[in-house]
């Protein structure tokens, strides 16, 4: 340990001060996420990985969610033995969360008696489970859908009196907003039904690896793991079938860069027989496959490629290009599967005792077995359900804006969810009162200083953690889903301390070394201004920006895990990337040359 | 070309020859018959050795003397060694070994007159796997004609008798009847670069990387310790580049004129350059897979890259650090298997 790093620490929560002029703002946020003195005695990170920008008020339920639901499966589903749940809080619109770690040796002894009878039968259950697990995903999924239309008609419909309905349309705005959230809050119990024991098991063998080769790459333990036909690689795969159709129907020559979806369907449209027969072929692929968004399913502005096709078309061109050199597009499962049996092979042949490859045999198995659940879950989750909620919220926001609540749609989202629910109330007064709604003189201020302080914070960096350093950190849910470990904050307050060396360190994810143009992308509406061979650098990268990473040279993030997702498609493209640097988008200047050494972890500003 | 009594072509010998041609020259003749790349080259045998010093010996004793020593007496083992080691440089070889050591090294030079070899010194108790007794002897680089030949023959001889060698067996008990030397004539590399290799890694034991020190020139000047190496780790499985450490190598040693090596400056920015193209670095992990293979365990390799990029390997032998040390299992198999993520859950502390 680094006695230096262990003196300084990082700064204490209440020392962080609400930037001036953003005070209401900053109250909008709940009381129990606003720091206190008390949490001065706590160790908080910046959960960039999650929440790398500013986050709008209604936009906190992600947070808020999650960690009720991965809190509750920790702590009393599955009683991890040494961690309870996440404590959260906002602070300039950036969420800062902490681990509750349990010492006790007594009470860590009885968690793992409990731990063995639940996670245990888990593990024993998992296909039963997961498969079960996937039908109540979709039975979600299909009640978010089958959620009704917001209507507030004139008159209530003459069949509805006919029927003796007896219950007012108003009723179903307040109905449908509340199963809404009550969906979105169950969808994040299914989450994490699985995710830290799936987490955990390939850890297992993760740190089998590390101790039996020390000098092994995360990068090869990860292809030893990685499943070849999980959902995240689906979108893109999409594309690119879509691709090779448009080729064979002959229509290829329509899709150019810089021409909008619109006016290349309009004119596959115009075609007659070949163009249409490439759009069926894109409708199957929408549904689901295009229920990706551009971001981790965390903002309302992460928009779908269903929702805004941009992003999938702008990388139809050059997938058309790569096609026609004859390159083939389809991914070699089975060359993949050949491939990462070889590695666990060769690996196996290396340990020194039959005990190590025995000991081996049962991790990698259980690996195997738990991680299709890791890789698949977030299509489901964060990003196809995801989806539907916002767009759900959405509607409300259409209803509120008709009526003058707010100029636009996307205002909605600045009030937060309790606060939304007083609209809707206020507006289905308002409707069955005749009287206008009080929420018009209310709301058009608040949204407008609420928008003002979001951009104002964005302006901002903010100390990647705060408080006290802990001597080691033994939280497993905070070492797998955030990578933070002892090692990292060092480096971190580190880079504070030599901000004139030239070198970045993060996570080696995937080998190779390029030099280029590096390109700071702070948010996934940036992406548009990636070149071809820039090298992206930004907070977190997503699967879902996957046909980026057939444009880029390489990748930089500053947090992540060489299991993120953007670690697994760098390898699959066969780029460079080193994630988890901590300070890359902030050291690192839009348009500098700087070379990535993806082998070693290590990014050189030139 | 035909193997004797007297001279073991590499081709005709291997590790069960050790004793012999010594080790170094049982693991040249183990690799060329695997087809792993060798300079050509031929074992002077431990009998040529063995006359020599039955002639001495029915001069003077020589092995009961040695073995009166204690190992802390440093003055007179190093009086002994200059008698001794005078003496066997100076011992007339007998006829038949003379004309066999000509006659093989006409051979091996061919038609190149201007052939320059190495003669090395390949003791029988050399490399053996539980002493590292390597470097203890003598190696003369960049001989260039048959009488250079036939009077390093002797001083590798000799060398069995330096002060170092004799301290070191005394110190270990070693019976001298059980010392003997062998010497390797080879055709010499020269080398554009050249170094070591560990099919393991030195620092952490790990099996499963190659770790390669390399540095311009001749390898010597990266065993003598004279320059700071490039050191470069490399995955054995899947040729992922992990360390590329790129030195200032300020000197190189390179053929003197007349025979010999001399050491000269690199120029800038040569010697900040690293010597080693990741292709090459590839290759030699290739080549270092296929030497663990073939002796089914951990190596420790000399390598050099002629002029033209070709590899070749100039020794082999078992790495002895780690692969004494007894290495308990990471892991055991567990009755449930499941019992193994508590290692994750149970807490780390």
């Amino acid at each position: 340990m680094d006695a230096t790093a262990k003196k300084k620490g990082f700064p204490l929560p209440s020392s962080l001060k609400v930037i001036a002029g953003t005070e209401r703002a900053q109250a909008a946020y709940p009381y129990y996420t606003q720091f206190s003195k008390e949490d001065d005695e706590r160790f908080w990170f910046y959960n960039s990985m999650h929440f790398p920008e500013p986050m709008c008020v209604f936009d906190m339920i992600t947070a808020e969610a999650a960690y009720c639901a991965l809190g509750s499966a920790n702590t009393r589903v599955h009683c991890l033995p040494t961690t309870l749940g996440i404590d959260c809080r906002i602070i300039n619109g950036r969420v800062y969360i902490g681990g509750n770690a349990v010492t006790d040796p007594v009470e860590i002894a009885r968690r793992t008696k409990e731990f063995q009878r639940r996670a245990f039968y888990y593990y024993e259950n998992w296909e039963r489970l997961f498969a079960q697990w996937k039908d109540k995903m979709m039975g979600l999924i299909r009640e978010a859908q089958a959620l009704p239309k917001l209507e507030l008609p004139e008159f209530e419909p003459l069949e509805h009196v006919h029927a003796g309905r007896g219950i007012a349309s108003n009723h179903y705005i307040l109905d449908t907003y509340q199963k809404t959230l009550e969906g979105y809050f169950r969808m994040w119990h299914h989450h994490f039904e699985f995710l830290l024991l799936g987490y955990g098991a390939y850890l297992t063998f993760f740190d089998f690896c590390k101790k039996a080769f020390p000098e092994i790459s995360d990068q090869t333990v990860a292809r030893m793991v990685a499943g070849i036909e999980a959902e995240i690689f689906r979108p893109d795969d999409e594309l690119r079938r879509l691709a090779k159709c448009a080729i064979e129907l002959g229509v290829d020559d329509q899709f150019r860069e810089g021409v909008s979806p619109d006016r290349i369907m309009k004119s596959l449209e115009q075609l007659g027989e070949p163009g249409l027969a490439w759009l069926k072929e894109l409708a199957v692929a929408r549904d689901p496959w295009f229920n990706i968004n551009v971001g981790d399913g965390f903002y309302h502005s992460h928009r779908s490629w269903n929702d805004d096709l941009s992003m999938p078309f702008a990388a139809l061109p050059s997938y058309i290009a790569n096609a026609k050199k004859g390159e083939r597009l389809e991914r070699q499962t089975d060359k993949l599967i050949a491939e990462r049996t070889q590695l666990i092979a060769d690996y196996r042949e290396l340990l020194e005792t039959d005990d190590d490859r025995a000991a081996y045999d049962q991790m990698i198995e259980l690996a195997h077995r738990v991680f299709p659940y890791v890789e698949g879950h977030k299509f489901y989750c964060e990003h196809w359900y995801t989806n539907l909620f916002f767009n759900k919220i959405r509607e409300f926001g259409g209803l509120l804006a008709e009526r003058g609540f707010f100029p636009d749609v996307e205002d909605v989202f600045q009030l937060s969810h309790y606060e939304l629910e007083a609209a809707l109330v206020d507006l289905m007064t308002s409707w069955s009162n005749g009287s206008p709604p009080r929420g018009i003189s209310h709301w058009p201020a608040i949204v407008r200083e609420r928008k003002a302080a979001i951009a104002e914070w964005a302006k901002h960096e903010t100390a990647p953690a705060l408080g006290p350093v802990p001597d080691i950190i033994d939280d497993p849910a905070i070492v797998m889903l955030w990578g933070i470990t002892r090692e990292n904050l060092d480096a971190w307050l580190r880079a504070g301390e030599e901000p004139d060396s030239n070198e970045i360190k993060g996570f080696a994810a995937s080998n190779g070394v390029v030099e280029g143009i590096a390109r700071v992308v702070k948010s996934a509406e940036e992406i548009g201004r990636l070149r071809k061979g820039d090298i992206l650098v930004c907070q977190v990268t997503n699967p879902s920006w996957a046909p980026v990473f057939q444009k880029i040279s390489a990748a930089v993030s500053d947090i992540g895990g060489s299991m993120s997702h953007a670690a697994i498609v760098a390898r699959e493209y066969g780029l460079p990337a080193v994630v988890g640097t901590g300070t890359g988008t902030q050291r690192i200047k839009d348009g500098q040359r700087i070379r990535v050494d993806g082998g070693r972890g290590v990014v050189t500003l030139l | 070309m035909h193997s004797s009594e007297i001279i073991g072509w590499f081709a005709d010998i291997g590790l069960s020859d050790r004793p012999t041609v010594g080790g170094k020259g049982g693991s040249l003749g183990e690799m060329t018959r695997a087809s792993i790349p060798v300079p050509p080259g031929f074992v002077v045998r431990t009998a040529a050795f063995e006359r020599s010093l039955g002639a001495l010996e029915k001069e003077e004793r020589v092995r009961s003397k040695v073995e009166a020593l204690g190992s802390d007496q440093l003055e007179q083992i190093a009086a002994l060694s200059k008698h001794l080691r005078a003496r066997l440089e100076s011992v007339p070889l007998p006829d038949d070994i003379h004309s066999e050591i000509i006659a093989a090294h006409a051979e091996l030079c061919g038609t190149t007159l201007d052939s320059p070899l190495a003669v090395r010194s390949s003791a029988t108790t050399e490399d053996a796997e539980d002493a590292s007794f390597a470097g203890l002897q003598d190696t003369y680089l960049w001989v260039k004609d048959a009488p250079s030949t036939l009077k390093y023959v002797r001083s590798c001889w000799a060398s069995l008798y330096s002060v170092p060698s004799i301290a070191y067996r005394r110190k270990h008990g070693l019976p001298e009847s059980g010392v003997a030397m062998a010497v390797v004539i080879q055709r010499m590399v020269h080398a554009r670069t050249a170094g070591v290799m560990f099919t393991r890694s030195p620092l952490t034991g790990d099996r499963s990387v190659v770790t390669i020190e390399g540095a311009w020139g001749l390898g010597s000047a990266v065993v003598s310790g004279e320059v700071t190496p490039d050191r470069f780790v490399i995955a054995k499985i899947t040729g992922e580049i992990s360390v590329r450490d790129i030195s200032d190598k300020h000197v190189q040693h390179l053929p003197a004129p007349n025979g010999g090596v001399i050491e000269v400056e690199t120029p800038e920015p040569v010697r900040r350059a690293p010597c080693l193209s990741d292709a090459e670095i590839g290759a030699l992990r290739d080549i270092a897979r296929r030497v663990e293979r073939h002796y089914g365990r951990p190596q420790d390799i000399e390598w050099a890259i002629d002029q033209s990029g070709d590899i070749l390997l100039l020794q082999s032998r078992p790495e002895t650090v780690w692969s004494s040390k007894d290495r308990a299992p990471v892991a055991k198999p567990a009755e449930n298997p499941l019992q193994h993520v508590m290692k994750i859950f149970g807490g780390r502390r």
